[in-house]
């Protein structure tokens, strides 16, 4: 592995990767999949936003909206979105676990309760989302 | 390692709020808004979901779940480019995807404010 001088901080040294190092190994490719997934979470909700401004200029404009999204290529996005937003949310929580230490007087809750917990919390807050859709929408 | 007082803890924080928004919220939502309302499985008059929308919780719940993920995907997505190798363009590419998290923080105020 050589290394370069950083051009911004002189005497700071960075490893020089290649472009295509998160190919080389399954886990780095895995690693490279769950920071993609910040991509497909962000455009879903930009598509979200476009959908409340749709619904604010009138049932027309809603419903052609809504014709779009049925669009088989629409519906392929949100599939594959769906599939990275649940990998980001099992990988985060999980993390969760480690990130945050909780001590109890000398005791410490294992990172594996703490990603338990997260686990739950994640859940009912699904839950009472779809419950409140159900109910209130 | 840095020397000295950075902004960098800043977007951190908001990197690391967004990840736990997106993390908890954004499956369900994707679900519902992706799949379940365009395929018909729930249906949902325009009028409902209006009103709905209109009220004020809700739009601070709306404003929490569009605005804070955008700071998680600068972050991450940011770091994508230098991992490939960006390094020389470090500063712009922080400047553009931030810069991109704010406005869509203004956006979502805006579409929100108006309804």
């Amino acid at each position: 592995m050589t290394t370069v001088p950083r051009a911004d901080r002189p005497g700071l040294y960075y490893p020089k990767l290649s472009t295509t190092w998160w190919l080389r190994h399954p886990r780095y490719f895995a690693f490279m999949l769950r920071e993609l997934s910040s991509v497909f979470v962000a455009i879903f909700l930009v598509v979200l936003l476009v959908e409340i401004h749709q619904l604010s200029r009138g049932p027309q404009a809603y419903a052609a909206f809504l014709e779009m999204l049925r669009s088989p290529g629409w519906i392929v996005f949100h599939v594959v979105a769906l599939a990275f937003a649940l990998y980001h949310s099992v990988t985060w929580l999980t993390l969760a676990g480690v990130v945050q230490v909780v001590r109890l007087g000398e005791y410490q809750v294992p990172p594996k309760l703490i990603a338990a917990g997260a686990f739950v919390a994640w859940g009912v807050a699904s839950l009472v989302v779809l419950l409140f859709f159900l109910l209130r929408g | 390692m840095t020397t000295g007082r950075t902004i960098e803890p800043f977007w951190w924080a908001l990197f690391a709020a967004g990840g736990m928004v997106a993390a908890l919220l954004v499956p369900v939502h994707l679900f519902l808004h992706g799949l379940a309302v365009p395929l018909g499985w729930i249906s949902l008059s325009h009028s409902r979901m209006l009103a709905l929308v209109a009220q004020p919780l809700i739009k601070v719940y709306l404003f929490v779940l569009i605005a804070l993920p955008l700071y998680h995907w600068a972050h991450r997505f940011r770091f994508i480019l230098e991992d490939i190798g960006l390094h020389g363009l470090r500063t712009p590419i922080a400047v553009l995807f931030y810069g991109a998290a704010v406005v869509g923080t203004a956006a979502t105020l805006w579409v929100l404010w108006r309804i």
